[in-house]
């Protein structure tokens, strides 16, 4: 026998947290549906035509896509070059100021075959990136974020104490029951215990790497804050790197330290995203789990010598792992469709949660629990509880 | 008065199961390509057509 209170306890936590989150994760779930297509909608809306296959060491050097990259914007600086995976494509990232926060910003991409424009989309300027920068911070940058990372979290707890509630609520019912004829509420009600209950390890996978996502900012500061420090120790009187080597030669020396790991992108001597003393090339590897991992190399920008090259600590990679699970996109077509559905099974039990909400009836499930509780705790026996809708 | 024993495993075996499934079809596709990736859409589409099932069913009986 589960006490009343103990129920009312969890009543109460799943209806406060659900109210204080669902109209955020509405808004996560309706933007979250169109962007498990991103990739698909991005090359319908703007199909690129390139000159070859797909590759991991780009014909022309990374050098000739920057060298492009300056001519056609002379005034900023190179912050990054990254190599896409399923295209084969540079993209060049430069800015003004040192972050690619600037307002200067700019991502030209290239043909890795040719150093001919590819054209691309501003970041933040396409229809997608605008739903992601929604879907992630609501447009209010990192506190934004975190804001989204505490919806989620509560989502998490709403989940849990959703599925203690369950049990004495379907005491008497069998699995999937839909009392469909009785009245409308107690459809909807258990429409919403069976669709929340069959998708509840979904979204318990979805919401927890959801708040691990909002967390990536501050753990990356916190990477930084403690591999940076005494990586630069030996620089303390240096100035910064002046005549540096090529994004290639410190590709080369990133492969020659992991042979066995595919570089994805440098980015270049700063101080912010790098060190003013080392490009930062990642890298990743090439297994189905391994590509999901990164693993950063600090290569000396003037003698090319590999100063670091040492996987993430365990709140990197665990953040790493989180992406794929919060996105759906390792899996193919098939789980994109599979999520998209899980997605509007989460919709509908949103939907039907406010509606439960504000067709709650004069005498509330908590009143009823109220009393039970008194009557529990005046009677020597315990009360049983009775299925409420 | 008797005490009654709540049927944990009555209420929530479907559940558990459900979730088991779940999750291996969450992970499936993450460990590896090819089969792997196909076990994953199979796993994972067993809730999908458990919740239909329900529903239809629901409509069915007059």
């Amino acid at each position: 026998m589960i006490s009343a209170r103990r129920v009312r306890t969890w009543y109460r936590l799943h209806k406060w947290t659900s109210l204080l989150c669902t109209l955020f994760l509405l808004v996560s779930c309706l933007t979250g549906l169109p962007l498990i297509f991103h990739d698909e909608i991005d090359h319908w809306v703007s199909p690129t035509h390139f000159s070859g296959p797909p590759v991991e060491v780009p014909p022309i050097s990374f050098e000739r896509a920057v060298t492009v990259a300056k001519q056609q914007n002379p005034t900023l600086r190179t912050l990054f070059v990254t190599m896409e995976e399923d295209e084969p494509q540079i993209n060049v990232g430069m800015s003004a100021g040192l972050t690619p926060q600037d307002k200067s910003r700019k991502l030209l991409a290239f043909d890795a075959y040719t150093a001919a424009n590819v054209t691309s989309s501003q970041p933040g300027e396409s229809l997608m990136d605008k739903l992601l920068l929604l879907h992630r911070a609501l447009f209010a940058g990192v506190p934004g974020e975190l804001f989204m990372g505490a919806m989620a979290l509560l989502f998490v707890i709403a989940l849990i104490s959703g599925a203690l509630v369950y049990g004495p609520f379907m005491r008497r019912l069998d699995f999937g029951t839909l009392r469909r004829k009785q009245s409308r509420r107690l459809h909807w009600f258990d429409l919403h215990n069976l669709l929340g209950i069959v998708t509840l390890c979904w979204a318990l996978i979805v919401g927890a790497t959801g708040v691990m996502n909002a967390l990536s900012t501050p753990l990356f500061a916190m990477w930084r804050a403690t591999a940076v420090p005494q990586l630069l120790a030996s620089y303390a009187n240096k100035p910064p790197a002046q005549k540096i080597i090529t994004p290639d030669q410190a590709a080369d020396a990133a492969r020659r330290a992991l042979p066995q790991m595919k570089v994805t992108g440098i980015i270049f001597p700063n101080p912010i995203m790098s060190t003013a003393h080392h490009f930062l090339v990642y890298t990743k590897g090439r297994t189905p789990v391994t590509s999901r991992l990164f693993t950063p190399v600090l290569v000396d920008a003037e003698t090319g010598q590999v100063a670091m090259a040492k996987p993430f600590p365990w709140y990197i990679r665990t953040l790493e792992v989180s992406r794929p699970l919060h996105f759906g996109d390792y899996g193919g077509l098939p789980l994109k469709v599979i999520w998209s559905l899980f997605d509007v099974a989460t919709i509908i039990v949103l939907l039907s949660g406010i509606y439960l909400w504000l067709s709650r009836r004069r005498t509330p499930v908590e009143d009823e629990l109220d009393k039970l509780v008194h009557r529990e705790e005046s009677s020597t026996g315990p009360a049983s509880l009775r299925a409420h809708a | 008065m008797t005490q009654r024993r709540f049927p944990f495993l009555k209420v929530y075996c479907a559940a558990i199961i459900l979730a088991a499934i779940t999750l291996y079809g969450l992970l499936s596709a993450l460990l590896g390509n090819g089969l792997w990736d196909a076990a994953s859409w199979c796993a994972l589409a067993i809730p999908l057509c458990v919740i239909i099932a329900y529903v239809v069913k629901s409509y069915q009986k007059t």
